[in-house]
């Protein structure tokens, strides 16, 4: 059994809530006193029925202001796979929450009301899709019951998506005709999409291979800790703790160390103290090299014959997450993995519209919500690679070096 | 399906431990808040292998309520001893005494409101920057949206509406003096996960999980041990009942349920057919308001 981390995307409107508690509930991952508490807060009594949506309903802080203040995770299991929702709400002023629940899904269920087809939201959900690289995406057309389960809205729907999956680079889309509320093509098959081929959402998500979303050809490490026990019987030891972040290790490669150069071999490989032959993403284990050399948190060891860049300069695009805005030319920290290092952000080059993924030129400051074209220059080199071509190494966060808040998504070019 | 492949334990696993390390790397002093319950074992298991072959560069700190199981307190002073770590306990008892406070009334007094004091008087006492706890995101839905960095200010106070974005698996522990950052490692397991983990790596657990013999009472649907620290009343029936308990927490205020499970394969298989949450089953503390957690959290509870 694995796992798989989705993200769904949507309003309320467009029935998020109530599919989330549809997956919830038909997958008998909701128990009797969760029920209980729901049937009594359920509004419209109709003989049976209860209000899905309240399943995932949030905090008192947020019932009082009426809004969803942030990302919430959700947990279910079949007997085929555990899952992980991020249910992130999804209107314009809380793009900052889909890209922090984007950040780790492996997947994305966009929902799009059969009423009113692609909408903006639906391009701007998508447009963070592809700036995240999310590797799988549904499009759950939802409320399918309100059009008459009519083959023609579906069909019209799938061509104006598919317009914009095309202009985005969107290569797995899948498409599903739903009725959350009604449960039908949710768990069992729909009666009244005969013209169906597909399978319904659940099973779908049970069945989609997402092994390949793991990146085993370019070998990246970082290193966190290093575990030195200094115990007499472990005097010499010097392990160098941390998660394979892409690719494979075996002992005896030979390895490089970045940002320093240095080249030497792997010793010995463990995890959780046992000695293994090799390891891959996204383990946590412990590498040991075969010489004595100064190496601390941060530092990277690759395989010798595939390196990273390596540099002072980066460009990159900025998701600003915070509310204080970017000012050019102010300094941050940058931190990448467990690497932390000042930056400033010298140039910006355009602003990228989520809506319409329109440049345009940015005069001033960058505000919350906002992407941004970017050069960053570090105090020390950053050993990365770019975001497209191995996601799990091409990604950072900027920190106010006054606040301490996270202020943006750094994505390398 | 390739060699290269992770089931969802084995994951699970992964990211705690890569969330232990950073936890030892960005903070001075970080604490393990231990109760001697199965998440916090847990916890320690995860720790023990995230630093291995090296000690776990951290002490063990129980907040002791005075109101725990006897077998609990037990096993947390053998499993402190088995990992070779320093357990530093701190009495609710003497907050109590040291600050006159005023204790709960009632059939079930609770001190679980009181441990906050005592919390929060340890941080300060140890000047710890990092407090980590078995808190998991399915538990409760106020969980549900805590980060696994989550910073509170120097009364311990969690605010859902300034939390950090947590993305990839980049977290940032920097604080302000007077901060502090709670982690939540096993944020992502779920109570069943928990259950096949401590299957899977053999991990030992007080007795109290199991199915014994015990006198409890039954209030409200649940049954309550029969201890010092709750009032019996005329009306009370003292019942004689085989029961194990789902969670460990003060006596009086976690209920035991009845079971037939003597092994872990047997609670296993009777909380797969369960239809209850754990938390409604056996917490009594969680039913006094809809908003518990919510309100407990934002006053710098756990």
């Amino acid at each position: 059994m694995d796992l798989l981390r989705f993200i769904t995307a949507g309003s309320v409107d467009d029935g998020k809530s109530t599919l989330i508690g549809r997956l919830l509930y038909d997958s008998k991952n909701i128990l009797i006193d969760q029920l209980e508490a729901i049937e009594k807060q359920t509004k419209n009594k109709e003989a049976g029925s209860i209000d899905l949506a309240l399943l995932t309903d949030g905090l008192r802080a947020e019932r009082e202001q009426g809004i969803t203040i942030d990302v919430a995770y959700r947990y279910f299991t079949t007997p085929k796979r555990k899952f992980i929702i991020a249910d992130a709400p999804g209107h314009v002023q809380y793009t900052r929450n889909m890209i922090t629940g984007a950040s780790n899904s492996n997947l994305i269920i966009i929902l799009i009301d059969a009423r009113l087809g692609v909408a903006e939201q639906t391009r701007r959900h998508s447009i963070i899709a592809s700036l995240l690289k999310i590797p799988h995406v549904v499009v759950a057309i939802n409320k399918m019951d309100l059009v008459d389960w009519s083959h023609d809205v579906y069909n019209n729907i799938i061509i104006d998506y598919s317009a914009v999956a095309r202009q985005l680079g969107l290569k797995d889309v899948t498409y599903v005709p739903i009725s959350a509320l009604k449960g039908d093509n949710i768990v069992d098959r729909s009666e009244f999409t005969p013209w169906y081929e597909g399978k319904p959402l659940l099973e779908f998500l049970e069945d989609i291979k997402i092994e390949n979303d793991i990146n085993l050809d370019n070998a990246r490490f970082q290193v966190q800790y290093v575990i030195r026990p200094q115990t007499d019987d472990l005097h010499d030891y010097r392990g160098y703790a941390g998660k394979v972040i892409s690719g494979v290790y075996h002992k005896g490669d030979p390895v490089t160390i970045l940002p320093a150069g240095i080249q030497s071999s792997i010793a010995k490989l463990e995890i959780g103290g046992k000695e293994v032959d090799e390891v891959f993403a996204p383990q946590s284990v412990v590498i040991q090299l075969a010489d004595d050399i100064d190496i601390s948190r941060g530092d990277t060891i690759v395989h010798s014959n595939d390196l990273p860049k390596t540099s002072n300069e980066a460009e990159v695009l900025l998701c600003w997450l915070d509310d204080k805005p970017l000012q050019p030319g102010n300094r941050y920290y940058i931190q990448h993995h467990s690497r932390l290092l000042k930056t400033v952000v010298r140039t910006i080059e355009y602003r990228l519209d989520v809506n319409s993924l329109q440049e345009s030129p940015v005069d001033g400051n960058v505000k919350l919500n906002e992407v941004v074209k970017a050069t960053l220059k570090t105090a020390a080199p950053l050993v990365y690679d770019s975001y497209s071509s191995l996601n799990s190494n091409g990604s950072a966060i900027l920190i106010d070096e006054t606040s301490n808040s996270t202020v943006a998504a750094v994505l390398f070019l | 399906m390739s060699s290269y492949h992770l089931n969802y334990l084995e994951q699970l696993e992964a990211e705690s431990i890569h969330i232990f390390r950073e936890i030892a790397a960005q903070f001075e002093r970080p604490a393990l808040l231990f109760s001697g319950g199965k998440d916090s074992i847990t916890l320690v298991h995860l720790a023990q292998k995230a630093f291995a072959p090296g000690k776990i560069p951290f002490p063990l700190v129980h907040i002791d309520t005075g109101h725990n199981f006897p077998e609990a307190l037990e096993f947390r002073d053998w499993l402190a001893a088995e990992v070779g770590a320093t357990l530093i306990v701190r009495k609710v008892e003497d907050t109590i005494r040291l600050k006159n406070l005023t204790e709960q009334k009632g059939k079930f007094a609770s001190r679980n409101w009181l441990q906050t004091h005592t919390l929060l008087d340890t941080i300060e006492e140890f000047k710890f920057d990092a407090c980590i706890g078995g808190a998991r995101r399915d538990e409760e839905k106020a969980r549900a949206k805590e980060r696994i960095f989550s910073v509170r200010d120097e009364f311990g106070q969690w605010n859902p509406k300034l939390q950090r974005p947590e993305l990839w698996n980049t977290y940032n522990g920097r604080i302000q003096k007077g901060e502090n950052v709670r982690v939540f490692p096993i944020s992502n397991w779920t109570e069943l996960d928990i259950w096949n983990y401590i299957r899977a790596e053999e991990i030992d657990l007080p007795s109290i999980y199991f199915a014994h013999d015990r006198d409890v009472i039954e209030h409200e649907g649940q049954l309550v041990a029969v201890s010092d620290f709750i009032r019996l009343d005329d009306s009370d029936t003292i019942l004689h009942k085989q029961v194990r308990y789902r969670t460990v927490g003060d006596m009086t205020c976690t209920a035991a349920v009845e079971s037939n499970a003597f092994t872990l394969d047997d609670v296993i298989k009777e909380i797969t057919a369960t239809k209850i949450s754990e938390r409604g089953e056996t917490r009594i503390d969680d039913k006094v308001t809809e908003a518990a957690m919510e309100d407990r959290k934002k006053n710098g509870y756990f």
